[in-house]
């Protein structure tokens, strides 16, 4: 494996530019610009034109992502969105970044054009950055499940788990989350965690998603789990957490906590405080963006149903749990991890292969989702408070 | 005996899950007794083991996956026809059977 060394120490995968607009006014510019050279240049953005620190937070951290090499900034001007804040976290990491305002330069087109020159610059720039040595241990690996059905629980998430092992035992950090899709896991979680006061953090995780979810009045279940046999969020729950494998728990980290040091990590996602702006995370892509904000170079995507996304910045790895689905879908996925059903493939194997397609693709091979071109991209409001200190404990 | 597609995921569950779809009217062994359905069952889907009360957990991965809304007898098809959720309610389009 070879990465991109960043000024912070971690290696990046894929070395592109982000295009990223700061209110939905100015996504269809960023787009643009982006449009000539997808390959190198992903869109990512924040729509509202209200502030929040989350959303500051996340795209402070997605902007230096270890991935991103260089960062175009695309506002419309008015917005609350504070850009100078986050030209200058990412001018302090060494990246090249430039900040266009729509309002200032002239309009649409001239400020594609302006865009579209500077990104090419940069993309030139990039392809002659020499690449450094990398480790497992240099790399931070999330997990989503996400279109899940009864098979889900059974052969793709236990066999992302026993990759998550592997990963952890080579001194990779990994990730693991959706709080609200582990109620009724609390005990056999808390079980896992490397001290008393975690265990106390993590059952306090879940059930505040459970207060938060039974608020909203819907559980994190939609109406094609139960058509693929899950009946109840707490079965869904128990299938997803498969996809934690069985090493210890290390730390409790929210979106954009980058975890300290290799092992296992859970990543609460529901928001602190009462219910404000909706849905923790309205569709897959959500979770996604925060492990990405929290460091993760790729995610493994277990799907049942068979969703067809990935993601821009970091790779998404889509692994099929239902073997009908794969034989239908199978130009979008990348592992089929139903052949465990057909006793084609133990779970060990499929593990295995798991495991294998993280490191080609940090050596540079190509997900699925990342030829197909996909990089879906959806961030939106929310509001958290820190960590506490027996959230990470030493 | 027991149809090879009905899958025990831990010893003390109280449904078996299906790794292979099952036809309408079609005959599955479920613990010696033959059984049918009324609807096609696709893979992933749940068939009682024992008996369960109304009012009483059902068991799966060796954990409560909700509470029957209903008494469940051996060989019924488990769904959410006659299982609930002891957290949130679950939304369906449709019965869950497509």
């Amino acid at each position: 494996m070879r990465g991109w060394l960043r000024s912070d120490g971690r290696k990046g995968i894929r070395n592109v530019v982000a295009a990223a607009y700061l209110v939905e006014c100015a996504h269809h510019v960023a787009r643009e610009v982006a449009a000539v050279d997808r390959e190198n240049a992903h869109v990512i953005g924040f729509p509202g034109c209200y502030p929040n620190a989350y959303a500051q937070k996340m795209m402070e951290r997605l902007c230096t992502h270890p991935n991103v090499g260089a960062v175009l900034l695309v506002s419309l001007g008015c917005e609350s969105f504070n850009r100078h804040q986050v030209a200058e976290v990412v001018r302090a990491t060494g990246r090249p970044v430039k900040v266009l305002v729509i309002q200032n330069s002239g309009g649409t087109r001239s400020t594609i054009a302006a865009g579209r020159e500077w990104v090419a610059e940069q993309v030139a720039a990039l392809s002659q950055v020499p690449t450094v040595p990398m480790a497992v241990s240099d790399l931070i690996v999330g997990t989503v499940c996400g279109g899940s059905d009864g098979t889900s629980g059974i052969t793709g998430n236990p066999a992302a788990g026993i990759a998550f092992d592997k990963l952890v035992a080579a001194g990779a950090a990994c990730i693991f989350e959706e709080t609200g899709e582990l109620i009724g896991c609390e005990a056999i979680m808390e079980a896992r965690a490397a001290t008393p006061a975690l265990a106390a953090e993590l059952r306090a995780a879940v059930e505040k998603a459970a207060r938060y979810y039974d608020t909203l009045g819907y559980g994190s279940f939609a109406s094609g789990n139960a058509d693929g046999g899950l009946t109840t969020i707490e079965e869904k729950s128990l299938g997803a957490y498969m996809k934690s494998g069985q090493s210890p728990i290390s730390g409790l980290i929210k979106p954009g906590d980058i975890p300290p040091k290799g092992g296992l990590y859970l990543m609460d996602v529901v928001p602190d405080g009462e219910v404000r702006f909706g849905f923790p995370n309205i569709s897959d892509n959500a979770e996604i963006v925060e492990m990405m904000a929290s460091g993760a170079h790729c995610t493994l995507f277990v799907t049942g149903r068979g969703s067809v996304v990935g993601s821009a910045l970091a790779p998404v790895i889509k692994i099929a749990a239902n073997p009908h689905m794969y034989a239908r879908l199978s130009e979008d996925m990348d592992v089929n991890a139903g052949r465990v059903l057909e006793g084609a493939a133990t779970l060990e194997e499929v593990g295995q292969e798991i495991f294998d397609l993280v490191i080609a693709l940090a050596s540079g091979t190509r997900s699925k989702s990342e030829d197909l071109g996909h990089q879906e991209f959806i961030l939106t409001y929310k509001s958290f408070e820190p960590i506490g200190p027996a959230c990470l404990p030493v | 005996m027991t149809d090879p597609r009905l899958m025990l995921l831990s010893p003390g569950d109280s449904v078996y899950v299906l790794r292979d779809q099952i036809a309408v009217g079609e005959a599955v062994m479920v613990d010696g007794h033959t059984v049918t359905f009324a609807g096609a069952l696709g893979l992933g889907h749940k068939i009682a083991r024992v008996a369960v009360a109304a009012g009483q957990q059902v068991i799966k991965y060796g954990a409560p996956i909700g509470r029957a809304s209903r008494a469940i007898a051996p060989g019924d098809h488990v769904h959410l026809h006659n299982l609930i959720s002891d957290y949130t309610p679950t939304y369906a389009l449709n019965k869950g059977d497509a």
